[in-house]
């Protein structure tokens, strides 16, 4: 029998959406049965349009910057943008794959993705803003899973 | 070496090699070989790593200029 990998997916950011599609899409090319539970902001993830996430160099001390920026700087109106732009070139020229070709590869590897309920209801969230061929489910749905998995991942 | 495929994963990043590694395998039938080259330095650990969990054969691991070019056996 496979092993099995389960993941909460609870970041909605461009720079945290790499781990769990990183992780889930290697752990299936290597046999593992994988599902992604989505909650919270880690929702923004299974959007149709992806080009919203973005990074933030705010609180984000860790962050590479080209020049040393000081907090009241970060927090000005575009910088959001020049660091997600920043980012994002960075990705296509390590030859980084992209949030959604990772997300693709995932499906075609057949990982589960299960959305939260709860969040959705939360935030009044439109079911058609997300990907076809997601399960929707509740902590509940979560532990069916998890509880035979081999390894649990809090992302 | 004598390979049946080829898969040029040179210039792509990590999980990429790994992942497409296990696409092309899934369309090759088992005694096949089929040779990867990559860039990526990580790839070498992870191809071990690959071969070992998945149970496809690793015969030959080595570097070629700046890739690194592997040869794995389909199980």
């Amino acid at each position: 029998m496979s092993k099995k990998l389960a993941i909460i997916a609870t970041k909605g950011t461009l720079d945290w959406a790499y781990p769990p599609f990183i992780l889930a899409s290697t752990a299936a090319s290597l046999g593992y049965e994988v599902a992604i539970f989505f909650t919270f902001y880690g929702l923004a993830l299974l959007k149709k349009d992806l080009s919203e996430l973005r990074v933030t160099p705010l609180a984000n001390p860790a962050m590479p910057m080209p020049i040393p920026m000081p907090v009241l700087v970060q927090a000005l109106p575009g910088m959001e943008a020049m660091a997600t732009a920043m980012m994002k070139q960075k990705i296509a020229k390590k030859g980084v794959a992209s949030i959604e070709e990772l997300r693709n590869l995932c499906r075609e590897l057949e990982v589960r993705f299960i959305a939260c309920q709860m969040t959705i209801d939360l935030f009044d969230m439109n079911p058609n803003d997300f990907i076809d061929g997601i399960e929707l489910g509740g902590a509940a749905t979560y532990f069916e899973f998890a509880g035979e998995a081999d390894i649990n991942l809090f992302i | 070496m004598h390979f049946d495929q080829e898969l040029d994963a040179r210039g792509l990043n990590c999980p990429l090699p790994i992942v497409k590694t296990k696409k092309t395998l899934a369309g090759m039938s088992s005694g096949q070989v089929l040779k990867v080259i990559a860039t990526d330095p990580g790839s070498v650990k992870d191809m071990e790593a690959f071969a070992k969990q998945t149970g496809n054969q690793l015969l030959q691991s080595g570097q070629e200029g700046n890739a690194f070019v592997f040869f794995l056996k389909k199980s």
